[in-house]
């Protein structure tokens, strides 16, 4: 009861603000009103339009006329264009290939550019080079003129040799993504100084910690490394999953674009608002599903105080109910007293 | 045994320990093969990374001849400089130059501000909600940008904006721009490592929160406004896709606004109807396209060499990886 009587007082009172926090409550809106009006007019809004479009089928003449169609947006989508779920399909596997790749490619180059070595200068700016010079029309320039592959490296013997022992499904996936090596090695130029960044703030004590009880390269690498920068393989993840999808080498997004212009009767904006919710989910997933392999357990510490705190609320319920039922078994005694039907055991014998 | 074989063998002993030492190192020092291993791993994948853009000026300086000859390879026999005026001048270059620093420019400015000023408010204030619009601006950037973008440009068409620029301006103005959500984060981490003790000061000098803001909060922003800018051109620039559909305005083939990528995008058949009416041109070959995407990359590249230390800099500084 004491405990919860100390709880409740600390406890601050909802609603009511101080003046001060009022006064900055206001400042904050104002800073953000902005960005809110923004989200509203140019995010939230057109979301809601857009899952409107969806059901229908617009013709844009003379203003938008609306008929109301239901699901046969979505099954036309999926029973009339087969190019756009084989693209799906693609889409899907290439992310699913190329975002690893992409990650651990861009951890190594970190760590080998975070040993001692000259000319670090140099490197980082070779392998930050990209980010500045790509863009779709650029990247489909040169992957058309063959730039994007080198003539050494022998991609057919890969792909058959993967051919032998995988599904042919994954093995042409994986044949076009050595195709495309040094494109998937360009995107990761943001990656590399992220990395590299997380990889110089730790701290050079927990090394040599390590390195004095007899440890190895190879163990701090897993034990000390890795964990530090798990936080940041989550992010690189979903930056990468971000900008390939808004990439403009996605076929995906393409076909969005030509079937909103699509002087057919049977598409127009209501099926490409279908096409691109298909594709906003999917690309949701594809984040959630990195989400829940990387995302970090909080650490043991954490874990400790969160079981605590809930042992904390549990033994505050449990008093909190002893307290009503002491309450309410004290007024039935009196009520019962009152009545002169309660009697206590006297040790007599007879009662 | 004399002493002469002993001292013989000590020696031999210690210089193959040198030399063991030398290849794989010391707990203190790095071996030398690990070292060779390391640098010979950069440089190579380095190249890779450089391939393209060696392949792309060395084959733009070619002229018909040298591509059909099995025998030039990198080097082109002579500097052939009229794939960079044919390609210029199918380009529009100068022109397109000067639409893309408007198109990328004015934009980027607005959403400068608009970012610092929201990424403030969310840093240095409590308020109800934040949590939910914290949590609404990661979203935003998940969400991709198609599911916006048809109810989007109907609205821009309703208000007369396609093909001007500003279907790129307002959401700019209203901290949507471009990658918005990235900027405002990049200004709330940096926002939250300025010491508040500094902006208590001053409001106890009588300054007001806004007046606080510009006196105090902005001069102290210079790098994380540097790396902004830079990133949100360059995204802004390279952006061909919503360039194309909004600021170009996909509906009309003549239309005022087209920089430099979306030239390049409709480089062949501007090439070959510009050919086929001029007379004079060479034909369309892969030195005219290496040269006019030269020719793109061309000024990016130039500032990149300029503002080098800035860009790579940029991601330390924005606090991405946490303090």
């Amino acid at each position: 009861m004491n405990l919860l009587a100390i709880k409740k007082k600390n406890k601050k009172p909802k609603g009511k603000l101080g003046k001060l926090e009022r006064k900055q409550e206001l400042a904050g809106y104002s800073f953000v009103s902005i960005w809110i009006i923004g989200m509203l007019v140019f995010t939230l809004i057109p979301m809601c339009q857009s899952f409107y479009y969806m059901w229908f089928k617009i013709k844009a003449r003379n203003g938008l006329q609306f008929t109301y169609v239901g699901t046969s947006n979505i099954t036309q989508i999926w029973i009339e264009d087969p190019d756009f779920i084989q693209q799906i399909a693609s889409y899907v596997w290439q992310t699913l290939l190329q975002v690893p790749i992409i990650v651990v490619f861009a951890l190594i180059i970190a760590i080998m550019l975070n040993g001692k070595i000259n000319f670090r200068g140099i490197f980082r700016l070779i392998f930050f080079l990209p980010v500045i010079i790509v863009s779709g029309p650029v990247m489909n320039m040169l992957v058309s003129e063959g730039a994007a592959s080198i003539p050494a490296l022998n991609t057919q013997a890969v792909v058959s040799a993967f051919d032998m022992f995988l599904p042919t499904a994954i093995a042409q996936q994986l044949g076009t993504l050595f195709g495309n090596m040094i494109m998937t090695l360009w995107y990761s130029g943001v990656q590399i100084l992220i990395f590299l960044s997380a990889l110089q703030k730790i701290d050079p004590g927990l090394y040599e910690a390590a390195k004095m009880d007899g440890g190895s390269d190879w163990e701090c690498f897993w034990k000390i490394t890795l964990p530090t920068i798990k936080p940041m393989i989550l992010i690189n993840a979903v930056y990468t999953v971000i900008f390939l999808s808004s990439n403009e080498q996605n076929q995906l997004i393409n076909l969005i674009k030509t079937a909103m212009f699509s002087a057919t009767a049977e598409r127009g904006y209501g099926y490409a608002s279908a096409m691109a919710w298909i594709y906003s989910i999917l690309v949701t997933i594809i984040v959630l599903i990195f989400f829940a392999l990387l995302g970090s357990k909080k650490d043991v510490y954490d874990r400790m105080v969160k079981k605590r705190k809930r042992l904390e609320i549990k033994e505050e319920r449990i008093a909190r109910r002893v307290e009503r039922r002491s309450v309410r078994n004290a007024r039935k005694i009196e009520r019962q007293r009152q009545k002169g039907m309660f009697r206590t055991y006297d040790g007599s014998g007879d009662y | 045994m004399d002493l002469g074989t002993i001292k013989e063998r000590v020696r031999k002993s210690l210089t193959k320990e040198k030399f063991h030492r030398f290849l794989f190192g010391t707990k203190e020092k790095q071996g030398f093969l690990k070292e060779l291993s390391v640098y010979a791993l950069l440089i190579a994948i380095g190249f890779v990374y450089l391939y393209p853009v060696f392949y792309m000026f060395s084959t733009s300086f070619m002229n018909q001849a040298d591509l059909l000859d099995a025998s030039v390879k990198w080097i082109p026999s002579s500097l052939y400089i009229d794939n960079y005026i044919d390609a210029a001048k199918s380009m529009d270059f100068w022109v397109s130059l000067l639409k893309g620093f408007v198109i990328a420019g004015i934009p980027t400015i607005l959403s400068v501000v608009t970012c610092m000023i929201t990424g403030y408010g969310f840093a240095s204030f409590e308020f109800r909600g934040k949590k939910i619009m914290m949590a609404l601006l990661v979203f935003s950037y998940i969400l991709p940008s198609q599911v916006t973008m048809i109810p989007t440009y109907v609205l821009y068409s309703n208000m007369r904006l396609t093909g001007t620029i500003w279907a790129f301006v307002l959401p700019a103005l209203v901290a949507n721009g471009l990658n918005a959500p990235i900027f405002i984060l990049i200004f709330y981490q940096f926002f939250k490592q300025v010491p508040k003790v500094l902006i208590e000061a001053a409001q106890i000098d009588g300054a007001g929160y806004w007046k606080s803001f510009f006196r105090i909060a902005i001069p102290s922003a210079g790098p994380a406004i540097l790396t902004v800018f830079l990133f949100c051109f360059v995204w802004y620039w390279n952006e061909s896709y919503l360039t194309e559909l909004y600021v170009k305005g996909i509906a009309n083939s003549h239309s005022f606004w087209n920089n430099l990528v979306i030239q390049l995008k409709d480089f062949d058949s501007s090439f070959e109807s510009r050919a086929t009416t001029g007379g004079t041109m060479t034909s369309l070959n892969e030195s005219v396209r290496m040269a006019a995407t030269a020719l793109t990359i061309l000024p990016l590249l130039i500032m990149y060499f300029f503002m080098q230390r800035h860009f790579v800099e940029s991601i330390d500084r924005t606090g991405i990886t946490g303090e």
